[in-house]
C-alpha cells in the first residue's frame, strides 16, 4: 500500500453504563462493538444503519466528542487519543445534520466560520478575515451574508455555512452526519454536489453517514452497514448495491421506496421489534428479525468473513 | 367513485403571509390522494385548514370544502368538533409528541370513542384491543395500560393509526406519518395504511415530501409549491409525463438506487422557496425556473393536459419538453 | 425584546424608569437635605392634607426631616442594594450553574449539593443573625444578601446550560478546538442570557423587599439612612395619627417591586417564545 490510510479504526468500542435506579437495574448499552476498518485517502466511506445501530456514536468517537471504552483510532498514522484539541481540529471536522442547531444563533456567520481559526490561537486578524472570505466564496456565500445571523438564512445556506466552517482549517477528514437529511430534496442535491466538488478540489476524505441509501450510493466509494453496534457488512458501493449479502442489508435495500410508480410496497417482513442496544440478542444479533435465520444463529455469534477482496460480511450464511 | 373530500380554491393567510393561495383537490372514497411538496409549500397548513385547526392568527377562505357531500367550511366550532376524530381523523408526523405522555395508551384510545359515541368503557376497550390487533400491535391487552414512552416509534405510530380508526372515520388525513421512522418500519406502516384503506373503504389524504412514497402509495397526486397546487393527476400519469418545471425538477433531484451514475452531479433546483406576501402576483416558481419569461409575471393558467391531469403553467406543452 | 404592545412590560418599565430618574436627581431637586432635622417642624402632613405646607410636599417625619427628599433618597438605597446584590448573586449563581450543567458528573453533583444546602437555609433568619452579630451597615446587607440569593440563578443557569450543551453548535465548537472555558463563555452564556435577565429582574425585586424587611426589623440599613423599610419602621409608632409616615414609603416600595415584576414578566413572555430545541 503506497497510500497512507486516512483513517484506521482498530476494535473501536463504546459502552454506556446507565445507572440503575430504585426500580431498574443498571444497564450496559453497547452502542459500538469492536469496529475496525481502514479508509484510504480520497475515499468516501458511507455508513448506513437505522436507529440504535451506533453510527452516531461512532461518528462522535472519531470526532473526539466521545471517548471510546476500548480500541484505537488513527488519522494518517497518528493516534487520535494522543492529539490535543487543536491538532485534532486541524485533522478532522464535522458537518452535522440539523442546520438549525449546528450554528450558534447569536453569532454572525463570519464569526461562526472563523471559529476554528480563532481557536487555534495563532492566526492574525487579517489572516482570519482573508481565509473566511475565501471559504465563504468557495461554498457559494457572499460577504454580505457573512454579516448576517443564522436565522436570516435558509436551511441550505446554513448547511453551506457548516461546510465552510468545517473546511476553513483545511482538514484531512470530514465526518458528515446526515448532512442533507434535514433539507428539502431540491436543496439536498445542491449541497451534495458542493460536497463532491470540494472533495475533489481539496483532496478530502469523507465519512458519510446517512439513512438514505440512494444518497449513499451516489456519494460513497465504499459502504459499511451497521446493526446494533456491529459492522455486519462492508463492500465497495457498486458491489454492495448490486449484490448485498447480509440479510439485513438486503432488507434495507428492499425497503427503499424509489419514485417508480406501479411497483407497490415491499414486504420486507422484518417485524416491528425495534433493535435495543441495551438488550442485544444472543448469537447473531440480527437473528430475531432475520428471515433466513437458522438454529445456530440464536446461539453462535458469526465471525466476520471476507468473501472477496474488498468485501466483509458477518453472517452464518457465508 | 364518490368523493369523500372536495376542496376548492382554499386560501390560508397568517397576517400578511399567504401560506396557501390556491389549493383545489378531491379525495375519492377508497383512494389515497397525496399532497407532495417541500417545506414552506403549505401542505401541512392545508390539512389543518380542512380540519379548522389553524393557529389563532390563521384565516382560511375557500370556495368550498365538502366532506361527504356536506359543506364543512361553514361549520361552527361545535359542529367541527363532532366531525374531528369521529368521521375525519388525523395522524401526525411525530409519534413522540402526538400522544400525551401522562396518560396510558388505553385511556387515550377509549377517550376518542367515548367522546363521540356513548359507549361504556368496556366496549371502548374491546374496540381498542380489536383495532390494535388489526394494526399489528402484539399483546394489545397489555398495551392498554402502557404509557407512550414505553413503546417504540413504530409502535406509537401504529397506536396513532388505531386511535384514528376508533370511530370508523370516512377520511384519514396523515401528515408525514413515516418521516420520523426508520426505513424498514416505514414500508410496514404504509402497507398497513393501504390494507386498511381497502378493507374499510377509507379515503386517505397523505401529506409528504417524499416522492418515493408518492409513487408507491398514491392513487392521485397534487404537487404544491409556495401555496399553490401547480400540478395534479393520477400517479402513473404524473410520473410518466411530469409537465410543470417544478415537478420535473423535483423528480430529477431524487436519486434512484441502482440507477445512480457516481460522479455525475445530482439534479437540483437553484434558489430557495419564496415566502409569499400580500400583493404577490404571477407564477411563484418563475424565480427558479429555467424556462421563465415575461408572461410568467401573470397568474399561471390552469391547463388540462390529459384526462385528470392538470397543470398550472404558461409554458406550451411542447416548450416544457425541452 | 418585548414589543411595545405588551402593556404590562411598558407600565413596569415606566415605573422603574421613573423611580430611577427620581432616585438619581430627585433628592438634589427638592432643595432639602434628607438628613437635616428640624424639631420645630415635626410631623407636618403632606400638602393635600389639613395642616400641610407647600414647603414640604410630603410633609416631614418625626424628626422634622423633609419626607419627599427622604423618600427619593430611599429610592437610591433600594435600587443600589437591589442591583449590587443581584450582581453578586448573579455572578455566583451563574458560575455555579453553568459549571454544573456543562460538566455534569461529580461537578454537577457538587453544585446540586450546594444548591440544596442553600435552599434549606432560611435567608431572612441568617441575614438577621449576621447583621445582628456584626452590626448593620449597607455593605453588610449587600454582601449577605448577595451571598445568599444566588440559588435561582444557579438553577436556571444549570437547566438552560444542560439544554444547550448537547446541541450541535456546541459540538462544533468542541471540534473546532475550543477549550471548555471558551465554549462556556462564547457558546453557552450568550444563549442563556435572556433567561438570566428575567431572573435578574425578579431577584432585584426580591432583594429590595428583603432589604426593606431587614431594615424594618432594625437589622438592615442603619439609621439615619432613609431606607424605605426603616422609614416604615420609624413610622410604625405614628401609624394611627400620622398615617402618611408609614403609608408613603409602603406605597413606594409596593410600586417599585410591582414595576420590577412587570418588567420581569414582560421579558419572560418575550423570551419564552424562543424555544430551545
Amino acid at each position: 500500500m503506497s497510500k497512507t490510510a486516512a483513517l484506521t479504526l482498530k476494535d473501536l468500542s463504546c459502552t454506556f453504563h446507565v445507572q440503575g435506579g430504585l426500580f431498574q437495574p443498571a444497564r450496559h448499552v453497547r452502542a459500538v462493538d469492536r469496529i475496525s476498518f481502514t479508509l484510504e485517502e480520497g475515499g468516501v466511506l458511507g455508513i448506513v444503519g437505522e436507529s440504535g445501530c451506533g453510527k452516531t456514536t461512532l461518528a462522535r468517537m472519531i470526532l473526539g466528542l466521545q471517548n471510546p471504552t476500548s480500541g484505537e483510532a488513527f488519522v494518517h498514522g497518528q493516534r487520535l487519543s494522543e492529539l490535543d484539541r487543536r491538532a485534532r481540529a486541524r485533522l478532522i471536522q464535522p458537518v452535522f445534520q440539523d442546520p438549525f442547531s449546528s450554528l450558534n444563533p447569536k453569532h454572525r456567520i463570519k464569526d461562526i466560520v472563523a471559529l476554528p481559526l480563532r481557536a487555534q490561537g495563532r492566526f492574525e486578524p487579517q489572516e482570519i478575515e482573508r481565509r473566511t472570505a475565501a471559504i465563504l466564496e468557495r461554498v457559494g456565500l457572499s460577504t454580505e451574508q457573512g454579516r448576517r445571523l443564522p436565522a436570516e438564512l435558509s436551511g441550505g445556506q446554513r448547511q453551506r455555512v457548516a461546510i465552510a466552517r468545517a473546511l476553513i482549517l483545511e482538514p484531512r477528514i470530514v465526518v458528515c452526519d446526515e448532512p442533507t437529511s434535514a433539507l428539502d430534496v431540491s436543496v439536498q442535491a445542491q449541497i451534495l454536489n458542493l460536497l463532491g466538488e470540494l472533495r475533489r478540489d481539496l483532496k478530502l476524505t469523507y465519512v458519510f453517514i446517512s439513512h438514505n441509501l440512494a444518497v449513499v450510493e451516489h456519494v460513497a466509494s465504499e459502504v459499511m452497514v451497521m446493526y446494533l453496534g456491529r459492522m455486519v457488512e462492508r463492500n465497495t458501493t457498486a458491489s454492495l448495491f448490486k449484490q448485498p449479502r447480509h440479510p439485513y442489508t438486503q432488507a434495507l435495500l428492499a425497503s427503499v421506496l424509489t419514485p417508480e410508480p406501479g411497483l407497490g410496497l415491499p414486504d420486507v417482513g422484518l417485524g416491528d421489534t425495534m433493535p435495543d442496544p441495551s438488550n442485544i440478542p444472543s448469537g447473531c444479533r440480527f437473528h430475531p428479525r432475520c428471515l433466513k435465520a437458522q438454529p445456530q444463529c440464536a446461539t453462535i455469534t458469526p465471525s466476520p468473513s471476507t468473501p472477496s477482496d474488498r468485501a466483509m460480511v458477518e453472517c452464518h450464511l457465508f | 367513485m364518490s368523493p369523500i373530500l372536495e376542496v376548492k380554491n382554499l386560501a390560508v393567510r397568517f397576517g400578511p403571509t399567504l401560506a396557501v393561495r390556491n389549493a383545489s383537490f378531491t379525495v375519492q372514497k377508497g383512494e389515497t390522494h397525496c399532497i407532495v411538496g417541500e417545506s414552506g409549500c403549505g401542505k401541512s397548513v392545508t390539512a389543518l385548514a380542512i380540519m379548522n385547526l389553524l393557529a389563532r392568527n390563521g384565516q382560511r377562505d375557500a370556495k368550498a370544502i365538502q366532506f361527504s357531500g356536506q359543506d364543512i367550511l361553514a361549520y361552527s366550532d361545535r359542529q367541527m368538533e363532532d366531525v374531528r376524530g369521529n368521521r375525519m381523523a388525523m395522524i401526525f408526523q411525530e409519534p413522540m409528541t402526538s400522544l400525551n405522555p401522562s396518560y396510558t395508551v388505553g385511556s387515550q384510545m377509549t377517550e376518542v370513542l367515548r367522546r363521540h359515541h356513548n359507549t361504556t368503557r368496556d366496549k371502548a376497550e374491546q374496540r381498542a384491543i380489536a383495532l390494535m390487533q388489526r394494526v399489528g400491535i402484539t399483546a394489545p391487552q397489555m398495551r392498554l395500560g402502557q404509557y407512550p414512552h414505553q413503546l417504540s416509534g413504530g409502535l406509537r405510530q401504529r397506536v396513532m393509526i388505531a386511535m384514528a380508526l376508533m370511530c370508523d372515520p370516512e377520511l384519514l388525513i396523515a401528515d408525514e406519518p413515516t418521516t420520523a421512522l426508520d426505513v424498514t418500519v416505514q414500508a410496514q406502516i404504509l402497507r398497513l395504511l393501504a390494507e386498511l384503506k381497502q378493507e374499510l373503504g377509507l379515503g386517505i389524504l397523505l401529506i409528504t415530501h417524499d416522492l418515493g412514497i408518492v409513487a408507491r402509495v398514491a392513487d392521485h397526486v397534487s404537487v404544491m409549491y409556495a401555496g399553490e397546487v401547480i400540478e395534479s393527476g393520477r400517479t402513473a400519469d404524473l410520473f410518466a409525463n411530469p409537465t410543470h418545471p417544478y415537478t420535473r425538477g423535483l423528480i430529477d433531484c431524487v436519486p434512484v438506487p441502482g440507477k445512480i451514475k457516481p460522479g455525475e452531479a445530482l439534479g437540483s433546483i437553484p434558489g430557495t422557496v419564496p415566502v409569499i406576501k400580500d400583493g404577490f402576483s404571477g407564477c411563484a416558481f418563475r424565480f427558479r425556473c429555467a424556462h421563465a419569461s415575461e408572461v410568467c409575471t401573470q397568474a399561471a393558467p390552469r391547463r388540462e393536459i390529459g384526462p385528470d391531469h392538470v397543470v398550472h403553467c404558461h409554458l406550451p406543452r411542447q416548450g416544457a419538453d425541452q | 425584546m418585548p414589543r411595545l404592545r405588551d402593556a404590562g412590560f411598558v407600565v413596569g418599565l415606566a415605573i422603574v424608569g421613573l423611580v430611577f430618574v427620581a432616585a438619581v436627581i430627585g433628592p438634589w431637586l427638592t432643595g432639602h437635605d434628607a438628613f437635616a432635622q428640624d424639631l420645630n417642624s415635626r410631623l407636618i402632613p403632606p400638602f393635600w392634607m389639613e395642616g400641610g405646607s407647600s414647603l414640604h410636599w410630603l410633609g416631614t417625619d418625626q424628626l422634622g426631616r423633609d419626607y419627599l427628599t427622604r423618600l427619593l433618597y430611599g429610592a437610591r438605597i433600594s435600587l443600589f442594594i437591589g442591583v449590587l446584590t443581584v450582581i453578586t448573586s448573579g455572578l455566583i449563581g451563574t458560575s455555579l450553574g453553568v459549571l454544573g450543567g456543562f460538566y455534569g458528573g461529580r461537578i454537577d453533583d457538587a453544585v446540586l449539593f450546594l444548591i440544596t444546602c442553600r435552599l434549606s437555609i432560611p435567608v431572612v433568619l441568617v441575614a438577621l443573625a449576621v447583621v445582628g452579630l456584626i452590626g448593620s451597615s449597607l455593605t453588610l446587607v449587600v454582601s449577605t444578601l448577595g451571598l445568599l440569593l444566588w440559588d435561582r440563578f444557579a438553577v436556571v443557569a444549570r437547566a438552560t446550560t444542560m439544554q444547550i450543551r448537547s446541541l450541535d453548535y456546541v459540538n462544533a465548537a468542541w471540534c473546532s478546538g475550543c477549550s471548555p472555558l471558551e465554549i462556556m463563555r462564547n457558546e453557552i452564556l450568550p444563549n442563556i442570557s435572556s433567561h438570566l435577565m428575567v431572573v435578574c429582574t425578579l431577584e432585584i425585586a426580591l432583594a429590595i423587599l428583603l432589604e426593606a424587611s431587614l431594615s424594618f426589623l432594625g437589622l438592615g440599613v442603619p439609621p439615619p439612612l432613609p431606607s424605605w423599610g426603616l422609614m416604615i419602621a420609624e413610622g410604625k409608632d405614628y401609624m394611627f395619627f400620622s398615617a402618611w409616615v408609614i403609608m408613603i414609603p409602603g406605597v413606594a416600595l409596593f410600586t417599585l417591586v410591582l414595576g420590577m415584576n412587570l418588567v420581569g414578566d414582560g421579558l419572560r413572555r418575550a423570551f419564552g417564545t424562543q424555544v430551545i430545541k
